[in-house]
């Protein structure tokens, strides 16, 4: 048990913790957007591009979903927000494994399901990011209590 | 993928293959039920568990017997039966086709478990029975060097033998059980990416022809349409000069070709598209009209759109032609040979089909070789289990059957490439020997 006193003027989101949310949202867009290339051209390279900016999406989701779950224990008063942080990484989570797995389907089997999924988990990962950037503010964080 | 997606995917997995735990049996003969397409987000998979066969052997029917003749080769695939009763088996592992998304790193670790783990032969091996007695006590290398060899066909007093990437011809003499020198280049295989890289082989009567089943380059075209040029079609191959064409084509996988006696006319047996079910889509027999096209991969069993292949062909699904048999989905028929008189009254007419097994069908399909019984040249009737018992109730798997071929004394040649051993199914009362007793001990006929 280990209490942080954090003297520090402004405590924002931890900087690992805000690489790992941030890489996450590129990488959906990117799926995103292959997406809209193939559903385009019929170019399977870019099915391809998405299933891996998809599975890239969901390396860091995945940690920064860990990471949130462990803040929900030590955001004290800032209880709500961290909630709220971790619900929307989870969402994202579900949504992207989900597209996970319809992108592992063959050719055009991906679509139209693979695009619209694209959408929801690209619009998941910007609101969980900007929750998270948005959890902790100046003096707001006073103790933090395992 | 993260190491939490993969479990959730095993999770996943264990809740899909719950859903389907009991697919209707799969249809045989001309018209099959085709069920609607599933979708789902992961092919349910259940992977055969290799073991070792210890005291057990292969199930054949009440009157035959069945012997190991040949065992610890380099991944046996097809035989031939030489005209003096020598039998060549190829041996190899060919293909490599890249990873192209994370969905074939993982595929392919889970897939690989059901196979075999010893290296490629890439070796024809010759196996002689010099006193009849049913045991090959010679072993001979014939050939080495090869790149995968898989299809041959003996014919015009030259052994012509399809690698991965090459059709090549050694001459042959009769009672030769070494080849003379490194073979000779017929032509060319297509063999970029290979992701079927088994090249099937048959020759016409005459020797003029040979005709080489090449499998399409995906499972529905997720490498790209221009990956599938001289793909999915059986080439005619101009023994003479080389030059080839195509014989038919929209065949996904024509694993094995066989010329049938008497009309000449081409058989294939086909491996067809996975991920629809597990009732979609049936692999099949079928004979090759010349200039046909049978769908792949716009539509299966005739004009059925495969929803997945964009843009479509409209054009060319109108002429898709129907094949003859279904052997049943997934089963993996990867050997066929027609059958002859000597092989009793049963199995007369008709052809025996190799069934290498599924890995996507929770409930296994294939692991066995089957007799399609035909009347007036074509199939007529259900298909007759011959050898069974390659996998256990539990699921262990002790082989999986790959080429078959019809020895005119009166035997079935099997190749196992699991257990990588080559299996002698014989007409019992037909061993002329006195040890034939003993033959009879070691073959399991009571179907346990």
């Amino acid at each position: 048990m280990v209490a942080i006193v954090d003297h520090r003027p402004a405590r924002a989101i931890h900087p690992l913790h805000a690489v790992l949310l941030a890489a996450a949202l590129p990488l959906f867009l990117g799926g995103l957007l292959s997406d809209i290339a193939y559903s385009r051209s019929y170019e399977i390279q870019w099915s391809n591009f998405a299933a891996w900016l998809i599975a890239g999406g969901m390396v860091f989701t995945g940690v920064a979903l860990l990471w949130a779950f462990i803040d929900l224990f030590r955001a004290g008063r800032r209880r709500a927000r961290a909630v709220v942080c971790f619900v929307l990484l989870l969402v994202t989570f579900a949504l992207g494994l989900v597209n996970a797995f319809v992108h592992a389907r063959d050719a055009w089997g991906t679509m139209p399901d693979g695009l619209i999924l694209s959408v929801l988990v690209t619009l998941a990962a910007a609101l969980a990011t900007w929750s998270g950037f948005s959890s902790f503010r100046l003096g707001e964080m006073r103790l933090g209590e395992m | 993928m993260n190491r939490s997606s993969l479990l959730a995917a095993a999770a996943l997995a264990a809740l899909l293959a719950a859903c389907d735990d009991n697919p209707s049996p799969p249809e045989y003969g001309a018209n099959p039920q085709l069920p609607e397409q599933q979708h789902g987000l992961l092919p349910s998979m259940k992977i055969a568990a290799p073991a070792s066969w210890g005291d057990r052997r292969p199930t054949v029917p009440e009157g035959f017997t069945v012997t190991a003749i040949a065992t610890d080769l380099g991944i046996p695939r097809q035989t031939l039966v030489l005209p003096n009763g020598d039998i060549l088996v190829a041996e190899g592992r060919g293909g490599g086709a890249p990873a192209l998304r994370p969905k074939d790193v993982i595929a392919g670790v889970i897939k690989a478990r059901g196979t075999t783990s010893v290296q490629s032969g890439n070796r024809l091996t010759l196996l002689r029975d010099a006193d009849g007695d049913g045991t090959y006590e010679e072993r001979t290398v014939f050939a080495d060097n090869l790149n995968a060899p898989y299809g041959m066909a003996l014919v015009n007093g030259q052994l012509y033998v399809a690698n991965q990437d090459a059709l090549v011809r050694f001459p042959y003499r009769d009672g030769q059980t070494r080849a003379e020198g490194p073979p000779e280049k017929v032509t060319g295989l297509p063999s970029h990416i290979n992701h079927h890289w088994t090249k099937s082989l048959a020759a016409s009567p005459d020797g003029r022809f040979l005709y080489v089943g090449i499998g399409s380059n995906s499972n529905i075209t997720e490498r790209g349409m221009a990956a599938e040029a001289d793909r999915a079609m059986v080439w005619e191959v101009d023994a003479r000069t080389g030059a080839h064409r195509p014989y038919a084509t929209g065949l996904r996988n024509p694993t094995a070709l066989a010329i049938q006696p008497g009309s000449g006319t081409l058989w294939a047996v086909v491996n067809e598209r996975d991920e629809l079910g597990p009732n979609l889509v049936p692999d099949y027999l079928t004979s090759v009209r010349e200039g046909g096209f049978y769908g792949w991969p716009y539509s299966y069993w005739g004009q059925t759109l495969d929803p997945r292949v964009q843009p479509q062909d409209p054009e060319r699904v109108a002429a898709a032609i129907k094949p003859d048999y279904s052997l049943g989905s997934h089963v993996a028929a990867l050997g066929v040979a027609f059958s002859s008189p000597a092989m009793g009254e049963r199995f007369a007419e008709g052809v025996f089909v190799g069934e290498h097994g599924s890995w996507n069908r929770s409930v296994p399909s294939g692991y066995r070789v089957i007799f399609v019984p035909f009347r007036d040249g074509a199939p007529a009737g259900p298909p007759v289990d011959v050898v069974t018992g390659f996998m256990g109730e539990d699921g262990k798997t002790y082989g999986r059957p790959v080429g078959v071929t019809v020895d005119p004394k009166g035997a079935l040649i099997v190749a196992d490439d699991l257990s990588n051993t080559v299996w002698r199914v014989a007409v019992a009362d037909r061993s002329p020997t006195a040890d034939a007793p003993s033959d009879m001990g070691s073959a399991t006929t009571d179907g346990n």
